[in-house]
Formats: C-alpha cells, structure tokens, sequence
C-alpha cells in the first residue's frame, strides 16, 4: 500500500476547507468548511498511525512513551477525540449562528458588527 | 498498486471531488448533502486504512448527528430552496491562499512519502481501541467528557432567550 495516496488526499481535502472558510459568507456554509478541515486531519491522523513505522525504520521506539507495551492506533484514539471536538463545536458554533439570525434576520459572517453599538440589543 | 491502492485511489477521488462540490456548490442544501458523500467516503478510506472503529464513529456521529445539524440550520434559517446568487465572497484571495495550502501540503508530503510503502495493519476494532484509550488516553478522554458537559450547556445557554436578558428587552 502507498502512503502518499491518502496523505495526498488529506492535504487536498484540507486546501478545499481553507478555500470554503474564506470564500463563503453564509455562517452555515462557512461550518461545513470547518468539517472538511477536520476531516482532512483526521484522515492524516489515521494514515499516519497506518503507514508511521513503516518510515520509521531501525528507530528505537522509546518505552517510556509506552506504557502499555506496543504502541498502536493511537492516531485513531486521537482521530476518534477530534471527531467528539468537532461535534461540539458543530453544536456551539450552529447555537451562535442561530441566535444571530434571531438577531439581525442574516447569517452573513462579513456583515457582523464587530463594534459596539448601544441602540441594538447585545448580548 | 494493489487492490487496496485503487479503494484508496477511487475513495480519495469521490472525497475531494464532493468536497470541491460543498465549497464551490450555489444550494446550501445541495452543500450539505454533498458533504455526506465526502464524510462517508472518508469513512471507507479510514475502512481501507485498518481504522474500523473510527469508521464506524464518523458514520454515527458525523453523518448521522453533524450533517442533519447542518441542515436542521439551514432550514432554521428560512434559507431559500433554489440557488442563492449571495453565497460567496470574491474569489481571488480565498483560490490563492487555499489553493496554496492544499497544494503546498500536498507537495511536501509527497516529496515525504514518495517511496513508503507499509502493510495493511492489524484492524482497529473496537476491543483494541477501548483497550488503548482506556489504558494510554483515559485522562483526555474525561477532559472531553467535561468539555461535552460544558458545549450542551453552553448551547442552551445561547439558545435561550429568557437566560441573561437584561430587563426591558424581552426578546
């Protein structure tokens, strides 16, 4: 098996959310680029625990980082904490959208107020 | 190139191509319905990759949780059916420094890994994953327990209107 090819894949995946994040101005839109981005590391994450010692070769692997013996899946354990990260995140982040259009009747991330202006309700 | 590269190559194929298709589509709802295809043909990558247990968690929480709070949004929003003309912003500046990043990225890890080759490893099912997180990551896993706790009642927080409100504006 190759690594390059799904390590190509996440780099191209994440150019896609960097691309979605600065390009979009609905909030929703600008989300689902955030979720490409993750998606990106995650896929890197779960390669690299895949293919890693494959590259490392005739490297020592330090005990002391391993408790528990053999290292393995790791980058999964940590795909796995990014994906519980992005779900709160997605539910934060979709609770601030929504309280913004309940707001200002928009969900246009370049129109937001960033000063601060007495006659509106802020909060 | 053996079986496992082509699943790999088709997979990464339909991955990216969806996902140019949420970043560059004009329905909010044709966006989030192509990222179901992007997130699930991640999920088949990871599959083709041993990581069995994270496949399965992607399914479940992403397309099935993730998405459909993507979309319960864009409905809430009273987003309009047909194609919206004021979705985007000018597109130099975004094209330049994302195109910059996925293609430098993709350049510096192919110059890394040009030649590595490796086996298909042992699956990551959920018995060695549940070993490896509650023997090796048991601490990060309770810190993000409490910082679920934390998001929900964050989100009800926000949500509410009658939470913080100073009197006289009822909203």
């Amino acid at each position: 098996m190759h690594a390059v090819i799904p390590y190509v894949t996440g780099a191209l995946l994440f150019g896609l959310g960097v691309y979605g994040v600065l390009r979009r101005r609905n909030a929703i839109l600008v989300l689902m680029a955030v979720e490409l981005m993750l998606n990106a590391v995650n896929l890197i994450l779960v390669t690299a625990d895949a293919a890693v010692r494959a590259t490392l070769v005739g490297v020592q692997i330090e005990s002391w980082a391993y408790p528990n013996g053999r290292p393995g899946h790791s980058g999964g354990v940590f795909a796995l904490f990014v994906i519980v990260l992005a779900a709160a995140e997605v539910g934060v982040g979709l609770a601030i959208v929504l309280q913004y259009y309940r707001m200002r009747r928009a969900v246009h991330v370049d129109e937001v107020a960033l000063h601060h202006d007495d006659e509106q309700v802020s909060r | 190139m053996t079986v496992a590269d082509v699943l790999l190559l088709a997979l990464g194929a339909v991955a990216v191509g969806s996902g140019a298709a949420v970043v560059t589509s004009t329905h909010l709802v044709r966006s989030g319905l192509y990222l179901v295809i992007s997130l699930g043909a991640v999920a088949g990558l990871y599959l083709v990759l041993g990581a069995e247990l994270v496949a399965w968690v992607q399914i479940l929480v992403y397309v099935g949780a993730v998405v459909v709070l993507l979309l319960f949004a864009v409905m809430l929003t009273r987003a309009p059916i047909g194609p919206s003309r004021d979705l985007d912003r000018p597109a130099w500046p975004a094209l330049i420094v994302g195109g910059g990043v996925g293609l430098g990225l993709a350049a510096l890890l192919t110059d890394a890994f040009r030649w590595t080759l490796y086996d298909r490893p042992a699956p990551g099912t959920a018995e060695r994953m549940g070993t490896q997180i509650f023997g090796q990551w048991v601490l990060p896993f309770e810190v993000l327990s409490i910082l679920l706790l934390a998001a929900l009642v964050g989100a009800i927080v926000l949500s509410r209107p009658d939470i913080g409100a100073r009197k006289g504006d009822e909203a």
